[in-house]
């Protein structure tokens, strides 16, 4: 899909009618349709890849056949809508959020314009309000005595395939990223609307390539990427070797070694393209000057997990790998490395899902000494808590101005920020590892953050407009600080983020680098019989 | 459209009790019966619909962290944002409801040419919502007196504070001013701000009219028609229906009866509304959990033990062969090639 021109789209967003420029539509949202064009939607899935999941124990992916949004007929099941109704009435029951998130909200307006798809586009269907009354108009005509009597003046709507498309035209134009919840009076979290609604359709049979082939590869290959045991191996000795050669330090690291004290998980993206890769090699360079006792697992070699972004049995079957290894592999804990909504799952769905993980230990830092409390329970941590911990206990020589060519800023990634509360061990990391870098501005930091665009499985180039108006608030936030500051390299602590965000650089902001706070590490880092070159790019010099 | 039509709704209302209890011997019916049934539908209805939702279980934890969590012992905690134990989470669950904490946050967003968005705070829906809410309590309370004797001395406190100003007699209350002020505030924000305009419905509008026009009669009563109505009786009455012993003794006047119509209408429609934000906001788990998801393991009822991974006795099925020649340790050789056994 070609991208529309820079100069065009800066246009279209200040200047096109749109809600968020000031043009009030004259048409009541519930007459107007979702319309499907190329461009404005991901791809279906293929058949192949929802055989497979459906095929799978536990797992429920019915209505695989051919079909496009942009075709008039979904080629639905004949009972689609008792199916939907049905499913909806199950969830209300098993979800207390969604029940409460039905009911409460007032129409305040004040998640309006915090979402970045909305401030992107202007579609007022991309108001988080909005995108929740799709389902809600639902809710009050088949489960509410008001719209039962009232109808339409309550606001309610009978559920038709026109609704159905809506709402997989909007659900899909979400990313999951809970900034609405951070400003609504009573939290109420579209993301949780955005995922019972893509969990509704998975029950028909409606869903996007991009999240079902990684879940199905993450399924059988153990990663996302689809990177088999060998090739996962290779492409991790290739990192190592790369690390060798620019810092002439040997790198010793294992693949699904028993009785290692650590399993080290992260997202499969980080041993696959760059700049993840560098990241990796940070970690592997970290690892090795400490001389962690740990091992890399092929089966369990992703760290993401797309079931978040389908529904809670493939999230719970997906995520219960890393768990399973760890028991296999007889490790004490396990160490997950930098990336977003793995940290979601690992925060808060992980050890209610797949705990208790009562074969492992207290995560407790070998180098240090430290107890990490916070993580008693799951027994696995993020590896910005243990590098800050080595850090403050002075376990780590560094020479900052190793990353002088670099002039950095920091992005919270969503997930990190608002579902963990993770968001001063890595700026405490960078206060350490590199002598430049500068905040965004406060409004788009922190917990109030602006997402990547295209997180929750629409990294995919066919729907690439939408995700640079989406991620135009944060590409706005970095141009304030490239524009003030001379910024050229952007970090963050999330996979996903490493590739969207590259995208999103090179769109609004070229010249603006993407990182991760690994890689600024690894880069500083002072190795014990170290044979360094003259690094001038860090980690990503080619020599 | 939408706000004519609350309008006229509110309007209907009025009439139907003005008219109404000028009928003779229905003033038992607007004078009891009906605020009876009002307030016993207002009561079921809110025990109901919050065993409702206490009915579904929190099957995880979903808190939306706004600040730092607890981790390393050298990195500050936002004990506020980011509650790590019970009291802290009251503390934020306190600022949250009486002072409206979320709504302190917003920001306006602007799109400028360049692009360039810019965000500045906005707190006019945090003032106009906590004039209407804190001014509508203070009136719920300072009523009590009707329905109290002796009127106990914390009422009276209120009351005292209320008529602070010491302006006209009977002495203007700052809280009918506050009422009345925060309805046309929010009312006129719905019609003039885009989005919400563009999201509000009827179920928006009527809330705010029909409390407008409980005001507005309320407010007539006190300062304007005082001579039609006949306070004495008028607090017999209430007294009487608070000890369930009601009595019109005398004819009371319409304007009463509008009211207190008006109210028995808000109290019945308030469980069936959004007006159930008032019970739903304790509830809601992205503000009222911990953060402590990796300390402690939340329980999920309905967590279905049988779902496993796809298990790695499989995978190395699958992949034994390349794993042996790629070094990679595995359960089980594999078994001798034929050709060489
Ligand atoms: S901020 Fe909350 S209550 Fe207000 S419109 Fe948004 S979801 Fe509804
Ligand atoms: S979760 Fe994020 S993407 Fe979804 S509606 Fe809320 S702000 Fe928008």
């Amino acid at each position: 899909m070609a991208v529309v021109k820079l100069e065009q789209l800066s246009k279209s967003v200040v200047q096109g009618p749109s809600l968020s420029t000031g043009a009030i539509p004259t048409k009541d949202w519930m007459d107007t349709p979702a319309v499907f064009k190329p461009g404005n939607f991901a791809y279906q899935a293929k058949v192949e890849k929802v055989e497979y999941l459906d095929s799978q124990k536990d797992l429920s992916f019915p209505n695989a056949r051919e079909w496009s949004p942009d075709e008039d007929d979904w080629k639905l099941p004949e009972d689609w809508k008792e199916i939907i109704l049905q499913g909806l009435k199950e969830r209300l029951d098993k979800f207390r959020s969604l029940k409460i998130f039905m009911d409460c909200c007032v129409r305040c307006g004040a998640c309006a314009d915090k979402c970045h798809f909305f401030l992107g586009t202007g579609d007022p269907k991309n108001m988080p309000v909005m995108r929740a009354e799709l389902l809600r108009s639902v809710y009050r005509n088949d489960f509410t005595l008001a719209g039962k009597i009232m109808g339409k003046m309550a606001g309610a709507r009978e559920m038709t395939v026109g609704v159905l498309k809506e709402w997989f035209m909007y659900s899909y134009q979400c990313t999951e990223c809970r900034r609405c919840s951070v400003f609504c009076p009573y939290g109420i979290d579209t993301a949780e609307v955005t995922m019972m609604l893509r969990e509704l359709l998975h029950l028909v049979g409606v869903g996007i390539n991009w999240i079902l082939e990684p879940a199905s590869n993450s399924n059988r290959t153990g990663n996302h990427m689809g990177l088999q045991p060998h090739t996962f191996k290779d492409n991790v000795d290739f990192l190592a070797e790369d690390v060798e050669n620019l810092t002439g330090v040997k790198i010793n690291h294992s693949f699904n070694r028993k009785g290692a004290e650590v399993l080290f998980i992260t997202p499969s993206a980080d041993v696959f393209a760059e700049p993840g890769l560098y990241t990796a090699m940070g970690y592997l360079a970290l690892f090795e000057e400490i001389g962690l006792d740990y091992t890399w697992s092929t089966y369990a070699s992703e760290g993401g997990n797309f079931g978040l972004f389908t529904n809670n049995e493939l999230m719970k079957k997906l995520n219960a790998k890393m768990y399973a290894e760890a028991k296999r592999l007889g490790v004490k804990y396990i160490i997950g490395g930098e990336c977003g909504h793995m940290w979601r799952v690992l925060h808060q769905y992980m050890d209610t899902m797949n705990g208790p993980a009562d074969f492992l230990e207290v995560p407790k830092s070998s180098i240090t000494g430290t107890v990490f409390d916070n993580a008693a329970s799951t027994k696995m941590i993020h590896i910005s808590e243990f590098t800050a911990d080595l850090i403050r206990h002075n376990k780590l020589k560094f020479d900052p101005s190793r990353n002088d060519h670099v002039k950095a800023t920091y992005h919270d990634s969503c997930n990190p920020a608002r579902a963990m509360g993770l968001m001063d061990e890595p700026r405490y990391i960078l206060d350490h590892v590199v002598n430049n870098w500068v905040e965004m501005p406060e409004n788009t930091i922190r917990e109030q953050t602006f997402c990547c665009g295209s997180g929750t499985g629409l990294n995919t180039d066919e729907i690439m407009e939408l995700r640079m108006r989406a991620g135009l608030p944060r590409a706005n936030a970095v141009k304030h600080v490239i524009d003030k500051h001379d910024v050229n390299m952007l970090s963050c602590v999330c996979a996903i983020d490493r590739a969207t965000l590259t995208s999103l650089m090179d769109y609004w902001n070229p010249g603006c680098g993407v990182c991760g706070v690994s890689e600024l590490v690894g880069n500083a880092l002072v190795m014990k019989g170290e044979n360094r070159q003259e690094l001038t790019e860090g980690l990503r010099t080619l020599v | 459209m939408k706000y004519a039509f609350s309008f006229l709704a509110v309007i209907a209302l009025i009439l139907i009790a003005w008219l109404g209890s000028q009928i003779p011997g229905m003033e038992y019916l607007f004078g009891v019966a009906i605020p009876y049934l009002a307030i016993l539908v207002f009561l079921g209805g809110f025990v109901y619909r919050v065993m409702q939702w206490a009915k579904s279980p929190v099957p995880f934890p979903i808190q939306t962290t706004c600040g730092q969590g607890k981790s390393l012992d050298f990195i500050k905690r936002d004990k506020l944002d980011c509650p790590n134990t019970n009291s802290e989470v009251i503390a934020r669950m306190f600022l949250e409801i009486f002072a409206f904490r979320s709504l302190f946050r917003n920001t306006k967003s602007e799109l400028h040419e360049g692009p360039k968005i810019t965000y500045e705070s906005s707190k006019w829906l945090w003032l106009f919502a906590l004039i209407f809410h804190y001014s509508f309590l203070v009136i719920v309370l300072r009523h009590m007196r009707l329905f109290t004797n002796p009127v106990p001395g914390w009422i009276q406190a209120i009351e005292l504070g209320d008529a602070m100003l010491q302006i006209g007699a009977p002495t203007l209350y700052l809280t009918n001013i506050g009422l009345v002020l925060g309805v046309v505030l929010l009312f006129g924000r719905r019609l003039t701000n885009p989005h919400v305009r563009f999201i509000s419905l009827v179920n928006d509008y009527f809330p705010l009219v029909l409390i407008l026009g409980i005001a507005i009669t309320g407010i007539l009563m006190r300062y304007f028609l005082r001579t039609d109505i006949d306070i004495v009786n008028i607090k017999a009455l209430l007294v009487g229906l608070a000890t369930l012993q009601p009595v019109i003794s005398a004819e009371i006047g319409a304007i009463f009866y509008i009211h207190i119509f008006l109210v028995s209408v808000l109290l019945a429609y308030f469980p069936f509304s959004k007006l159930m934000h008032l019970g739903g906001v304790f509830m809601s788990p992205t503000r009222n959990m911990k953060n402590n998801t990796r300390a402690v393991r939340h329980i999920n009822p309905w967590n279905d033990p049988n779902i496993k991974p796809h298990s790695y006795a499989g995978y190395e099925d699958e992949f034994r062969e390349y794993m042996v020649d790629a070094g990679i340790p595995v359960e089980k050789e594999l078994p001798p090639k034929k050709d060489e056994a």
